[in-house]
């Protein structure tokens, strides 16, 4: 009996030894609303890995002041009323400290209300200027803005000595939103734009409206906005037309998956991006270089598949929470304080500095011109 | 208009009306032997794409598409064996549920097979840039493509239902089981058989398609839905019908880009649509006699 006593007290020592730090240390919950499947999962997709990956990383080395992250992915299949009623899920239920996404623009407007209401921060990994401006206190993004999009295209249009053009857009957030912002800063670089069409994001075949626009021979130069695979069929039915003006995309290019969608006809379309695509290429005083160079090979080496901007986003976003929960602690309203007084931060984005006004924290210069070349992205070079 | 974009408009609109027009024999088929619409349809087109880039990596294009089609036509048996089969007199309701649940669990798996990402064939003839001019209008050689092996499945099937004897049995069904099954017929099998024919023309259309709309995982939905309204615009069960109504809603929207903005495209298709129904409510080749003997 007395053996059986001590047996008793020891394993139940082992026992709370064992469970104790279970116990003791907090996790801190964070969420994330990605379209991991559905037309966006493009981005969604790169998102949600590069988050999985980097949790995994982060535990390993301890976590964030020692205690260990939990990962919630929910997948919004790009649709704004799953991305709503999956934040709500996460901030009541789940008690997350921030959520990360959505991917898309359109999901993240639809939750700029829902993150203030609930006074808890959201990082969107969609683009359109208008989650950040207005500002509101709890929203940020970390992609560039469209805005900056627009004027390096514009920029480069007017080194080309292009005045007239036609824009294409999906009927998504973002190309809505990147219509906007071309239409309102066009005059601003003496460009005008003399045929414009927005397109279903789910459309396969562009050939009639190609047609349509190419028969006004005003057309110097056609910009596409969206992110859909629509910009790879762009590229083809335009070169299939015989047509061989310059082809301008958004940012939204970004993913060699549409140049090699497009194939040949994805050769010199031109497009602003991040430097990720170019990451290699950079010189190695470049603030952003060491980061850059890192994310991409760990990326690519878990998952067997290149590394996008858009995974860039996922990065960017919960490596910055990380900063704040380290400067101010797992809750809420610390982050959110936190998240502001970042400075000269080195992303895949570019190089953050959040303020009170600014909840994007990039300037143009984060965005570098590029083009395809043998398949590749390149540095444009007139 | 100029002659060279209306030409250009026109391509455009008999490339998606030819794509349409499968989708909607494959409906006819199936409807025409069993009296139920087939909503897994378009996932048949999707399969078929998807099938066919995967072997593409051990073996050429045709034989590649040739296996793509005969494993899509294996999946479409298997289909009917499992699931409708057994149905003992099913109702038109139970059978709508039944092949809406396929076409779910079939996009789903695909999914899980290949991804969310969005591959295709390559171009059979030249590449992405690779154009043909016809009529002073500039197209791609896929389109020549396309059309052409629309016109040769609904050329072939034509025949097969008008000449040969199992062609015959099909029809047999679709006029009359009770009297089919009087003569003999194994009308199980001639159901089986329609689901194998509508599965393997919507996967060879799959295939032919590829290179120009690309297949992903989801494809197949809006084909279905897009496929089913030309059916029903060409009168349920009318293959001539189906391809009539078509090539005119292709060329409808083609059409209706020059008018209007090109995001009131689908409306412009459907409003035209809900018009036609209006005013002939068995469709526009369907006659209301053969409509009255159809279970729906």
């Amino acid at each position: 009996m007395k053996g059986f006593g001590t047996k008793f007290l020891v394993t139940t020592a082992a026992f709370c030894f064992l469970v104790a730090p279970n116990v003791w240390a907090k996790d801190i919950k964070i969420g994330a609303v990605l379209a991991v499947t559905g037309p966006a999962s493009f981005l969604g997709g790169p998102e949600a890995r590069t988050l999985e990956m980097l949790v995994e990383d982060l535990n390993a080395k301890g976590g964030i002041n020692g205690d260990k992250i939990q990962m919630i992915i929910k997948d919004t299949t790009g649709s704004p009323e799953k991305a709503v009623s999956f934040a709500k899920q996460l901030i009541e239920e789940d008690n997350v400290v921030a959520i990360i996404g959505p991917s898309t623009s359109g999901e993240t407007m639809s939750l700029k209300k829902i993150a203030e209401d609930a006074k808890t921060p959201l990082i969107s990994c969609a683009a359109a200027e208008v989650i950040v401006n207005p500002v509101a206190s709890y929203v940020f993004k970390v992609p560039q803005n469209d805005s900056f999009a627009a004027q390096k295209i514009f920029q480069e249009m007017k080194n080309l000595g292009i005045a007239r053009i036609a824009v294409l857009s999906s009927n998504t957030g973002f190309g809505q939103a990147g219509k906007e912002q071309l239409t309102k800063i066009a005059p601003d670089f003496g460009i005008q734009i003399v045929e414009s069409e927005v397109y279903d994001k789910q459309i396969t075949d562009l050939s009639a409206v190609i047609a349509k626009i190419k028969a006004n021979k005003e057309v110097q130069a056609v910009v596409n906005w969206s992110i859909e695979p629509a910009q790879a069929i762009v590229a083809k039915n335009m070169r299939q037309a015989g047509w061989d003006v310059p082809l301008f995309q958004s940012h939204g290019f970004a993913n060699i998956k549409y140049v090699e969608a497009g194939g040949v006809a994805s050769e010199g379309i031109i497009f602003p991006a991040g430097r990720l695509l170019i990451a290699n290429l950079l010189p190695d005083s470049h603030p952003q270089k060491a980061v850059l160079v890192k994310y991409v090979s760990d990326y690519e080496t878990k998952y067997k598949e290149n590394a996008s901007t858009f995974g860039g986003h996922g990065y960017d976003a919960l490596m910055l929470l990380d900063a704040a929960i380290k400067a101010g602690g797992a809750d809420r309203e610390k982050i959110r304080t936190a998240l502001e007084k970042i400075k000269d931060f080195p992303g895949t984005d570019g190089v953050f500095t959040f303020s009170a006004t600014d909840h994007n924290g990039l300037g143009i210069d984060a965005f570098e011109m590029m083009t395809v070349k043998d398949g590749k992205f390149v540095p444009y070079k007139k | 208009m100029t002659a060279e974009l209306f030409i250009q408009y026109l391509f455009a609109g008999i490339t998606y009306g030819s794509m349409y027009a499968i989708v909607a024999i494959g409906f006819n088929i199936i409807y025409n032997t069993t009296g139920i619409i087939n909503f897994a349809q378009g996932e048949f087109v999707m399969l078929g794409g998807m099938i066919s880039i995967t072997l593409l990596r051990f073996m050429p294009l045709p034989l590649a598409i040739v296996l793509a089609v005969g494993i899509t036509m294996a999946v479409g048996a298997l289909i009917e064996i499992v699931f409708i089969r057994w149905l003992k007199e099913p109702s038109v309701l139970r059978m709508v549920i039944i092949t809406i649940g396929i076409s779910i669990l079939i996009r789903e798996a695909a999914l899980h097979i290949w991804g969310e990402s969005v591959r295709s064939l390559p171009y059979f003839v030249g590449n992405e840039i690779t154009t043909t001019g016809i009529l002073g209008a500039r197209i791609s050689p896929q389109v020549i493509w396309v059309i052409g092996v629309c016109t040769m499945m609904v050329l072939l099937l034509s025949l097969f239902f008008g000449t040969t004897s199992v062609g015959r049995e099909m029809r047999a069904c679709a006029a009359n089981r009770t009297a089919a099954i009087l003569c003999g017929i194994n009308t199980r099998n001639m159901v089986t058989l329609s689901f194998v024919l509508s599965a393997g023309i919507g996967a060879l259309a799959g295939c032919v398609m590829s290179p120009i709309t690309s297949t992903q995982y989801d494809n197949g939905t809006g084909l279905a839905i897009k496929g089913f309204t030309v059916a029903i615009l060409g009168g349920l069960g009318n293959s001539g019908g189906a391809v009539a109504a078509g090539l005119l809603l292709g060329i409808i929207e083609a059409f209706s880009v020059s008018v209007v903005p090109l995001a009131f495209q689908e409306a412009i298709a459907i409003a035209i649509l809900l018009l036609i129904l209006f005013v002939r409510p068995n469709g526009l080749f369907g006659s209301k006699d053969l409509a009255g003997l159809k279970e729906f």
